[in-house]
């Protein structure tokens, strides 16, 4: 059943998004704290788990599998109706903190890679995948 | 045409899949022949969006670029928050639990580093422009972290509207390079693996940022990305006008 993936997906969507409502309040700011990483944790260890007792069949790996290819016509949505006008119209001052702020943490991230085991470049995409993205 | 605009704005939803359709079919083509593939197609389809965005909040004076036009409403639901952390979490399906143990003092050290370099980036240029005083350079500074802390900072030091609207706007600008810059500056910084993904989500942590600007790199890499962004506005949100404010105030009086 496709509709199972979905819901479970949803699931640890809301719980995540609750989660991190819930450590918003407890530190005293008005924002999620993290929801999104914590459904991605649930999300990953609750399917591993349902997998291994063959309770996450494909029918319902389907149910994920579906929003995760719709990432990226989301993503192209989203930058559609992003308030660009207002970026451009706050002037020289708002470009530059944007743009020093994006230089300055770009050049870090070379630096905070070094830290602890390496990790392996991802290796090149198989034709199939291309094709999906 | 009233009543085809008519069918249209009722099933919006249905017709930002049309649209969100073309303008993938576009830049694909345009990526094929105009870069020979160079620049993915998902990157064209960003930056045409964008472009779009623009010229939709030109046209209207709203917030929400073309979703501000009636008949593209459903765009707004398609690209906003709900369906974009759907989709987001649903990419971390099949991730390496590993990959990111791997990372996560990386991530973490990226994190707290990406909250405060952009906090001084922003507060720096705010002086450099003459807002000197602590209350102008907290705000900005923390607009140059996220749309979101900027506000946040800006009203609880009690900083003018104008300079709030600043510093959503600087956000708004980030937000904007990072979906754009990120392809490009990629090879550069060694940005084709999980943990500098980890890293990149910590420093930049514009949520929408990262989102577009890992999907138009490599889309395998977003849910590293994502998931240390997530925590970004939270950690911006309680630094900005404690630490970094009082910070600023001692530098700089007040």
């Amino acid at each position: 059943m496709v509709l199972y993936g979905v819901a479970a997906l949803a699931l640890c969507m809301l719980v995540g998004m609750i989660i991190g409502d819930l450590i918003g309040v407890f530190v005293g700011v008005d924002a999620n704290v993290g929801g999104v990483g914590f459904a991605m944790i649930m999300l990953v260890l609750v399917s591993a788990w349902l997998r291994r007792k063959g309770l996450f069949p494909k029918p319902t790996e389907q149910g994920v599998l579906f929003w995760s290819a719709l990432y990226i016509p989301i993503v192209i949505a989203m930058a559609a109706t992003q308030n660009v006008a207002e970026a451009i119209e706050g002037g020289p001052m708002a470009i530059l903190a944007g743009v020093a702020a994006l230089a300055a943490g770009a050049a870090l991230v070379p630096v905070i890679s070094r830290i602890g085991e390496r990790s392996e470049p991802l290796p090149p995409m198989t034709e199939e995948e291309k094709m999906e993205a | 045409m009233d009543l085809i605009a008519g069918v249209l704005e009722r099933n919006g939803l249905l017709f930002a899949f049309v649209v969100v359709g073309a303008m993938m079919l576009v830049s694909g083509w345009l990526s094929k022949t105009l870069t020979r593939g160079r620049l993915q197609g998902s990157a064209i389809a960003i930056i045409l969006g964008l472009v779009l965005a623009y010229f939709g909040g030109i046209q209207t004076g709203g917030e929400a670029g073309m979703a501000d036009i009636a008949i593209f409403s459903g765009l707004g639901l398609m690209g906003g928050a709900m369906l974009r952390d759907f989709a987001i979490v649903a990419t971390a399906y099949g991730v390496d639990l590993q990959e990111i143990k791997k990372a996560g003092a990386a991530g973490g050290l990226a994190l707290i580093l990406g909250v405060f370099v952009s906090f001084i980036a922003g507060a720096a240029v705010a002086a450099a422009f003459g807002y000197t005083d602590p209350e102008s350079m907290a705000t900005v500074g923390s607009g140059a972290a996220t749309y979101i802390v900027g506000p946040v900072t800006g009203t609880a030091v009690g900083a003018s509207s104008d300079v709030i609207a600043l510093s959503v706007a600087a956000g708004l600008v980030k937000a904007v390079i990072v979906m754009v810059g990120t392809p490009m500056i990629a090879p550069l910084i060694g940005l084709n693996n999980p943990k500098a993904a980890m890293a990149y989500g910590g420093l930049m942590g514009t949520t929408s940022g990262v989102a577009g600007g890992l999907a138009a790199t490599d889309k395998r890499l977003v849910p590293y990305g994502a998931m240390t962004a997530t925590f970004y506005t939270g950690l911006g949100c309680l630094l900005g006008p404690s630490v970094f404010y009082f910070a600023l105030r001692f530098l700089f009086g007040g």
